[in-house]
This record gives structure tokens, C-alpha cells and sequence, in this order.
């Protein structure tokens, strides 16, 4: 094999309460595609950010050698000085200015401080034939669709002088063409020198392009497999990906399961702004009283847009198909109406969407169902610190009281406010979206021991997660969701990881 | 961070010297702006050689600034939600041009003259709610339109010219004293209806104070220490009495724009704080998303939000307007930023979530501080701007820095 051009040893990465990476060790070969192959949360992005030096050198542990030399990166800028070049999963390109300014930007063509357009337009030019995009320069960058941009992007590196390009799930958003299209001019780099580190789930594509894959789990390197004799299957990429023990991990639970409460029917929804765009196709699914239900599908897979689109069409557009509740027929044209009918929705981003975090831990509980606690418009202070403390002390949330700002709480306690908040709405169906995403692993555990208590009650709930164990130790019954189709429905008897990912990964026909 | 929070919990903090200093720099963060009013209240006491506190400058402070600091009520609390209203100068122009035509044109009663005046605030804040709240224009571009609309709208309503010679009854609500006639003026007794309204506001605040401590203490929340807690309540005492016994000696009593100041503080205070409504604006100007996807209709909060500062835009024109017994085409210029800087100087966030009325109240009251020491020197107007702007600078940068250093200690 040709000399390495990359080698990554001994990384290890700790944040507040979790170790993101250990001891990981990566080895790319010259000019070769080389695949990393892993779930949500194992510790992809991390290394990719610990080599591109989003993560500068001294908040991590291990040694990164490039061509032979160790190097030490301050920061992004200094990693693409020496030739790696990331390109992020959400792009990276301002739309109001144009290709040309979009690919310099940051690194103008200029003289003096006065940019040279000429330069810039030419060399702009150049560099677009050379990912085979057919187009004028001077286009705004928010005119062209994903596909393109996603090339600009790599034209934006080529500027750069790029020895090995990082690329972060590529072609999550393409659509095949593109995705194609794509692929192949990785290959062509390839012929070029250039080396590629690619991150993706669409293990297809990895098999068809990549010269060799790292398996990370846990943030552990698992394995390194060549996949030049074509003798690894999908099959065995997945089963490096999901095994693990998962013994104890998860609280007891004998369900006890009632009537159905809520159902789905031929749900689509397209894009809130290209209104052409389906992101959910026809998707279709049905909770019962006491149940847990999960809905496993990757990143991109449309999981959040589906959630949130039945949850008062918080998302998307040209919304149709119908929701009952308890058989009748239900209308939820906004988040008021749907909690008014005992839905509720516990977001996957709580420092986004579900928390005021410049407010304290009472007031966030109490933010869903304010009317609960108020007479003719006025709130009963009182009360509320009581309901309030009650949370605090069922849900074990740690804080000095309920006077306590949630900015300044750790995220397992910030989510055991978020979960409070709901559970005070009293909702009949609750839709937990990655209710343990950022949470260390005991915090998991209480999580999932209140979700348990929650179905006990009677609840139907549905838990939408990309860690496959979680959904595994949890649920009763899951679907899994590709590309906006739900492509099985299959009782947890039956679940194993890799029938789950087989179908997670299935490409729409 | 998560052990200084089970420390926290476990061991509550004993009353050593130590505890009690960390405890005090903690509180002077929360009280920083009152102490600020006091240190400028007390400065300018010094260079004016004690002019500053005259019972009649005391009365005039009031006055002079009253209008800015009802603006500065409905302001910071469309600051809170997250928008910014730069025409609320031109809409109380407006209003007192209208009410002055009703007066004075149309033969209005006065009383019916000014609920008039507030309704076309109402329908003024309705206009612009509805551009910023449903059609989605951000409230600084809405409201410089509606600087500029009702400004002309003032201009074409007046048709350039003066409106002078209100009625007394009218003029009331921006000169008028309460029982002014009811002492002699050549004596120097005190005023007995002020002292007995500064009694009852004193007597409401230990009533007030003392339940919340209590149910604090049922609810096993935090409670101050005691001899804090009876400091800060003693002091509000004493500035309540003060505040009672300048005016009392005073020429003509209370102002009745004070009554209507001291009343409107309370009940939007507990509109912020206790009700629905408000906790829906803090919730909307700390995180939209957050509070939308909580069943938050923020588009009615919005618009709710500037019907209300459209009538105390209007409220602060009458006021104007009956102090300076003249509706003027050049009326309220530049409130608007008197009121704005107010809500800052009284620690309203720029990104929206936080900010009290009481503190938009006090803001508003160290630019009048300000102005009237200043002006008391014999400091020019030009010296005046400069040095308020540096206030209002360095008031926000504090703020900021305190907060940094907050969100450092947590790391």
C-alpha cells in the first residue's frame, strides 16, 4: 500500500461528563477515498473536527500526522494552510453573494484591498469546469439547488490547494443524479492526487467509491476494512457499526398496552420553501395506549420534519393526509390546536426549540400549559413554584431551585425540564425526538426509566432516535424511515439491528 | 458544574463574613442600577450645592420626565419581546394634535377628548401590530414608517400651526397637583393628602414585601438573609418618606402624573410578572421558537403588544401636551430615544427576554437625574448629549460584562 498521507493516533476528546473520543486511530492512504462508517453520536463529527481544527491542538489528547509530520492546527484556517479541507454537512455558502465571491471568500483575489473581479470571475471559472458545473461565476450562490452548491463547495476547497478533503455526508441532501454526479468527481480527485476522507450512511455509495472504511463506535475505532476485493458486504459494514453488549443499559419494562390513541395516515409534506421538494412520502403510523413506538432512520432521513409536521405543521408546506385521535378524525392546523387535542412534541435541539434559557426551571415548566395554573389571565405564583418543585424532585432534576436559570443547567437536567414541561400539559401522545441526544449515560438511564413511568400511565408514546440499542431497549414496536417512506414496521420481537439499518439505509425506488 | 450545584444543595451556605461579601457583590449585579441612581442622585446633590433637591425641582423632575418614563413602560416591554418602536415620539405628537383639534374644532368635552386620544392610540398601535405581527416586517422598519407617517400626519393635522388654550380639566393629568387648594400656600405645613398617599404606598410595600417573603418560605424557595431583606425594605422606606416629604414641602403637592406613574408601574409590573400575557412576551423575546412550539400564539402578543404602546404613546401625549398647555407640529421629537435608552440603562437585553418595567422606570429617571443636574450647572446641551450618550454606553457595556463574567463563572 502507498505511504499514508494521514495519520491519526491515540485521539482522544473529553467534554464535560463524556468522552467523545478514545484512543480513536485513523489511517488514510495517498490518494485514496477512505470511508468512516459509523451511528449518530459515535464520534465522526468529533474527529473530523479534532483533524480540521475546529478542535485546537491542546484540547485533545494524541497526535495528528500529515505527510510524515506531526502538525499541530490553531484552527481551521491553519489546517487548510496545510492542504485538509473540510466541507461541512450543512453548507457553508452565503446565498446573496456570488459563486466567484462564495469560492474566495475568506481568500479574496485581491491587489492592495481592492478585488481584483477579473482574477476572481476567470480562476472562479476555471475551477467550476474543473467539478463540471456549467455555470457563470456571477450567479448568486442561493439561485443554484443543493446539488450544485454542494460542487461550489469543493471547487471553494480546490481553491485552496486541498491534499485531503473531508467530506460530511455528501449526499445527504442530493438526489441521485447529483449524488451520482458527485461520486464521480470524488473518483476523478482521486486520479488527481487528492485524497478524501468521506463520512456517510449510504453504504452503497461507500462500497462503490471508497478504497477502504473505518468502523467507529462508541468513539472507539472499531476496525479498518478494505474494500478492494468487494468481499465486505453491506451486511458486515453493519455489523461492525451496531454490535455491542447491550445488557443493563435500560430499565425493566413489562408493557402493558391499550387501545390505539393516535394514527397517521398518508402524511406528506413538502419543503417550507421549495414547495416541489417531498420530504415525507405518504408515511403512515399508528400508537396505542402504553405503547412505546419508535421511528429509527438516519440523519436526513426526515424524522424531525415528520414529527414536527403532525405536531400543529410546525413544519413544511402543502401539508396533507389526516391524524386521528381515539378513531375520530382530528384537525391540528397549529401547535395550540394540537395541544389542545394531548399531543406534544419534545424537540431533538432544546437549547433551540424547547427551552427559554434566560428564564428559570418554573417558568419553563409551566410554559406549555400556563393556563392551567392561571384564573381570568393571572398566574398563581404560588402554585406554580409548587407543580414546579414536585418536578423537580420526581424527575430528580439537580438544581439549586426552581428559581434557577436553565441556561446554567447541564443537558441532562435541561432535557428533564423540557420532558417536566410536557409532562405537565398532560398530553395523551408524546413525541420524544432524541430525548437523550448530548446526555451522559446515567442521565439516559433516568430518562428512559421516566419515559417507561410515562407509558405505565397510559400514555402513547413515540420515541424518534438514530441510536438503534436506544430504540432496541425501549420501544415495543418501530418503523423505520428512509427518505421520507416508512420502509418496515416490525414488532421489537422481531427488531435486530441489522434488519433496522438495512431498511434505514433503503434507497427510494 | 454539576458539583457546585449538589454543593448547593447539601450544604446551605453559613453566615460568615465571607458568605455574607459574596453574597453582597452578587445582590449589587441585581440592584446595580438603583445604587447608580442614588450615586448620581447623590453626586449631583454635591455640585448643585443642593439644588438638586428642592422640594419644587424634586416636583419638576417628575413632571419634566413623566411622559418619558410612561413611554419607557410600554417600550421596554416591546423590547422584551425581542422588537423596537422608534415612532412612539411621533404617535404622542399625533394624539395631542388630534386631541387638540377635538377640543378646540369639534367642541369635545374634555374627558370625552381624551378617551378619544386613547383609542387612536389603540388604533395607531393596531396599524403598525398588524404590519409587524402579521405581515412580518420587522418592528424598526414598521415603526421608522410610522416616525415619519405620523409625524406628517401631526403636521397635516395641525396644518403647521400651534394648538394653544386647553381646557383646565385637561391640562390636569400633565401640570395638576392634587388638592392643591386644600392648604394654604403661605404656610409650611406639609401637605397632608401627599404625606397620607406616601404612608399608604410605604405601608403597601412592607405589606407586599413581607407576604412574598413568607410564601417564599412556604414554597422552600430561596430566601434572602434577614438583615438584607430588612436593609433593602427599610431603605425603600426611607426613600418612599423622603420622596413624600420633599413633595409634601413643596410649593403645589403631588403631581397627579406621579399618581398615574406610581399606579401604571404597579399594575404592569404585575401584568409582567403574574399574568399570562406577560409571561408570553418574556417567553416570545427569549426564545420564539421555543415558545411558539409551547402553543405560544406570538403573532397576537406582537400585535397585542403595540395596541398597548400605541395608547400610552397617547397617554404620554395627553400628558405632554396638557403640561405644556399647547399641541405643537415639532411635539415629541426624539422621545422615542429618551425612551428606548431608558429600557436599556434599566438592563432590557438588546436580543430580547429580559428587562423589568421597574428598571426601565429607574433608567428613565437617571437621564432626567441627568438632565436636570446638568442643566442646574448651567452644563450647554451639548455637553448634555455627550455625557448621556456615555451613560447609556457605559450602562450597556456593565451589563455585558457582568454577564460575561456570570456565564465564565459557570465553565
Amino acid at each position: 500500500m502507498a505511504e499514508n498521507i494521514l495519520q491519526m493516533r491515540g485521539i482522544t476528546k473529553t467534554f464535560p461528563g463524556v468522552k467523545a473520543l478514545q484512543d480513536v486511530t485513523l489511517e488514510v492512504a495517498r490518494g485514496e477515498v477512505h470511508a468512516i462508517c459509523g451511528e449518530n453520536g459515535a464520534g465522526k463529527s468529533t474527529l473530523m473536527k479534532v483533524l480540521s481544527g475546529v478542535y485546537p491542538h491542546g484540547t485533545y489528547d494524541g497526535d495528528i500526522i500529515l505527510e510524515g509530520e506531526t502538525v499541530q492546527f490553531k484552527d481551521i484556517k491553519d489546517s487548510e494552510h496545510h492542504g485538509v479541507v473540510i466541507i461541512h454537512q450543512e453548507l457553508a455558502l452565503s446565498p446573496f453573494l456570488s459563486v466567484a465571491e462564495n469560492i474566495f471568500l475568506g481568500n479574496e483575489r485581491a491587489r492592495k484591498g481592492f478585488v481584483n473581479w477579473n482574477e476572481t470571475n476567470t480562476m472562479a471559472t476555471d475551477l467550476l469546469r474543473r467539478v463540471g458545473l456549467k455555470l457563470s461565476p456571477t450567479v448568486r450562490a442561493g439561485e443554484i439547488g443543493v446539488g450544485k452548491q454542494q460542487l461550489v463547495e469543493i471547487a471553494k476547497a480546490l481553491s485552496k490547494d486541498v491534499k485531503l478533503l473531508i467530506l460530511d455526508e455528501p449526499t445527504a441532501a442530493l438526489n441521485d443524479e447529483d449524488s451520482a454526479h458527485l461520486l464521480g468527481l470524488v473518483s476523478d480527485l482521486r486520479a488527481e492526487g487528492i485524497s478524501c476522507i468521506i463520512i456517510s450512511h449510504k453504504l452503497n455509495e461507500i462500497r462503490a467509491i471508497a478504497d477502504s472504511v473505518t468502523i467507529i463506535r462508541d468513539g472507539r475505532t472499531i476496525e479498518t476494512l478494505s474494500l478492494h476485493d468487494g468481499s465486505v458486504t453491506e451486511e458486515r459494514i453493519i455489523k461492525g457499526m451496531v454490535g455491542r453488549d447491550m445488557a443493563h443499559r435500560y430499565p425493566e419494562r413489562t408493557p402493558s398496552i391499550g387501545d390505539e390513541v393516535f394514527r397517521v395516515e398518508d402524511w406528506t409534506v413538502h419543503h417550507p420553501q421549495e414547495h416541489s421538494r417531498v420530504i415525507i412520502d405518504r408515511a403512515h403510523l399508528s400508537v396505542r395506549a402504553g405503547e412505546i413506538v419508535g421511528i429509527a432512520g438516519l440523519m436526513g432521513a426526515g424524522r424531525t420534519e415528520l414529527a414536527m409536521s403532525i405536531f400543529g405543521r410546525s413544519y413544511g408546506s402543502n401539508i396533507s393526509g389526516s391524524l386521528y385521535k381515539n378513531g375520530q378524525q382530528i384537525q391540528a392546523k397549529n401547535v395550540g390546536d394540537a395541544i389542545r387535542h394531548g399531543i406534544a412534541y419534545a424537540t431533538e435541539d432544546r437549547k433551540r426549540y424547547g427551552l427559554n434559557l434566560l428564564d428559570d426551571i418554573k417558568r419553563n415548566i409551566s410554559g406549555a400549559a400556563l393556563n392551567k395554573l392561571a384564573t381570568r389571565g393571572w398566574v398563581d405564583g404560588s402554585q406554580e413554584t409548587i407543580v414546579a418543585n414536585d418536578y423537580r424532585k420526581s424527575m430528580n432534576i439537580k438544581a439549586p431551585s426552581v428559581a434557577a436559570v436553565t441556561g446554567k443547567l447541564s443537558g441532562g437536567n435541561q432535557q428533564k425540564v423540557v420532558l417536566s414541561k410536557w409532562m405537565y400539559a398532560d398530553p395523551d401522545v408524546l413525541i420524544l425526538d432524541e430525548p437523550t441526544r448530548g446526555i451522559d449515560v446515567g442521565a439516559k438511564y433516568e430518562i428512559y426509566t421516566i419515559i417507561n413511568g410515562l407509558a405505565a400511565q397510559g400514555k402513547a408514546i413515540i420515541v424518534i432516535s438514530s441510536e438503534l440499542p436506544e430504540l432496541l431497549g425501549i420501544c415495543d414496536r418501530i418503523y423505520t424511515l428512509a427518505e421520507g417512506v416508512i420502509t418496515a414496521e416490525v414488532p421489537i420481537a422481531d427488531a435486530t439491528p441489522e434488519y433496522l439499518m438495512q431498511h434505514m439505509t433503503k434507497e427510494k425506488d | 458544574m454539576a458539583t457546585t450545584v449538589k454543593e448547593a444543595e447539601t450544604t446551605p451556605p453559613r453566615p460568615t463574613v465571607k458568605h455574607g461579601l459574596a453574597f453582597l457583590t452578587s445582590r449589587l449585579r441585581q440592584i446595580g442600577i438603583f445604587v447608580a441612581l442614588l450615586v448620581i442622585v447623590g453626586l449631583f446633590q454635591i455640585l448643585t450645592r443642593g439644588a438638586l433637591l428642592q422640594p419644587d425641582n424634586v416636583s419638576n423632575i417628575i413632571v419634566q420626565n413623566s411622559y418619558i418614563l410612561l413611554l419607557a413602560i410600554g417600550m421596554v416591554m416591546i423590547i422584551i419581546a425581542g422588537h423596537i418602536d422608534l415612532s412612539v415620539g411621533s404617535v404622542a405628537a399625533f394624539v395631542g394634535a388630534m386631541s387638540g383639534v377635538m377640543i378646540q374644532d369639534w367642541g369635545f368635552p374634555w374627558w370625552l377628548a381624551i378617551l378619544a386620544s386613547l383609542v387612536i392610540g389603540g388604533i395607531v398601535g393596531a396599524w403598525q401590530g398588524f404590519w409587524v405581527a402579521y405581515v412580518g416586517i420587522p418592528a424598526f422598519i414598521v415603526t421608522l414608517a410610522g416616525m415619519l407617517l405620523f409625524r406628517g400626519l401631526t403636521q397635516i393635522t395641525l396644518e403647521n400651526q400651534r394648538i394653544s388654550g386647553f381646557p383646565t380639566e385637561y391640562r390636569q393629568l400633565g401640570g395638576g397637583f392634587l388638592f392643591p387648594g386644600l392648604f394654604p400656600a403661605d404656610t409650611n405645613i406639609l401637605d397632608w393628602t401627599t404625606v397620607g398617599l406616601g404612608v399608604i404606598a410605604a405601608v403597601l410595600l412592607v405589606i407586599s414585601q413581607l407576604r412574598g417573603r413568607r410564601t417564599r418560605a412556604r414554597l422552600n424557595l430561596e430566601t434572602e438573609p434577614a438583615p438584607w431583606f430588612i436593609t433593602k425594605l427599610a431603605f425603600g422606606i426611607v426613600v418612599i418618606l423622603g420622596l413624600t416629604y420633599l413633595l409634601a414641602s413643596s410649593r403645589s403637592g403631588t403631581p397627579i402624573v406621579l399618581v398615574l406613574l406610581g399606579i401604571l408601574v404597579v399594575v404592569y409590573s404585575a401584568v409582567m410578572n403574574n399574568s399570562v400575557f406577560g409571561r408570553h412576551i418574556y417567553a416570545r423575546g427569549g426564545n420564539l421558537q421555543a415558545a411558539q412550539l409551547s402553543g405560544v400564539n406570538t403573532k397576537r402578543i406582537d400585535f397585542m403588544l403595540f395596541v398597548n404602546m400605541g395608547v400610552l404613546a397617547a397617554l404620554a401625549g395627553l400628558v405632554f401636551t396638557g403640561r405644556l398647555n399647547s399641541a405643537g407640529p415639532g411635539a415629541g421629537n426624539l422621545f422615542e430615544l429618551d425612551a428606548i435608552a431608558a429600557a436599556f440603562i434599566g438592563g432590557a437585553a438588546v436580543t430580547g427576554g429580559v428587562g423589568t418595567v421597574i428598571g426601565a422606570i429607574t433608567g428613565g429617571l437617571i437621564m432626567g437625574v441627568l438632565n436636570n443636574g446638568m442643566s442646574l450647572m448651567g452644563v450647554g446641551t451639548d455637553f448634555q448629549q455627550f455625557i448621556k450618550g456615555m451613560v447609556l454606553l457605559l450602562a450597556v457595556a456593565f451589563d455585558v460584562f457582568n454577564k460575561r463574567k456570570a456565564s465564565n463563572a459557570l465553565k
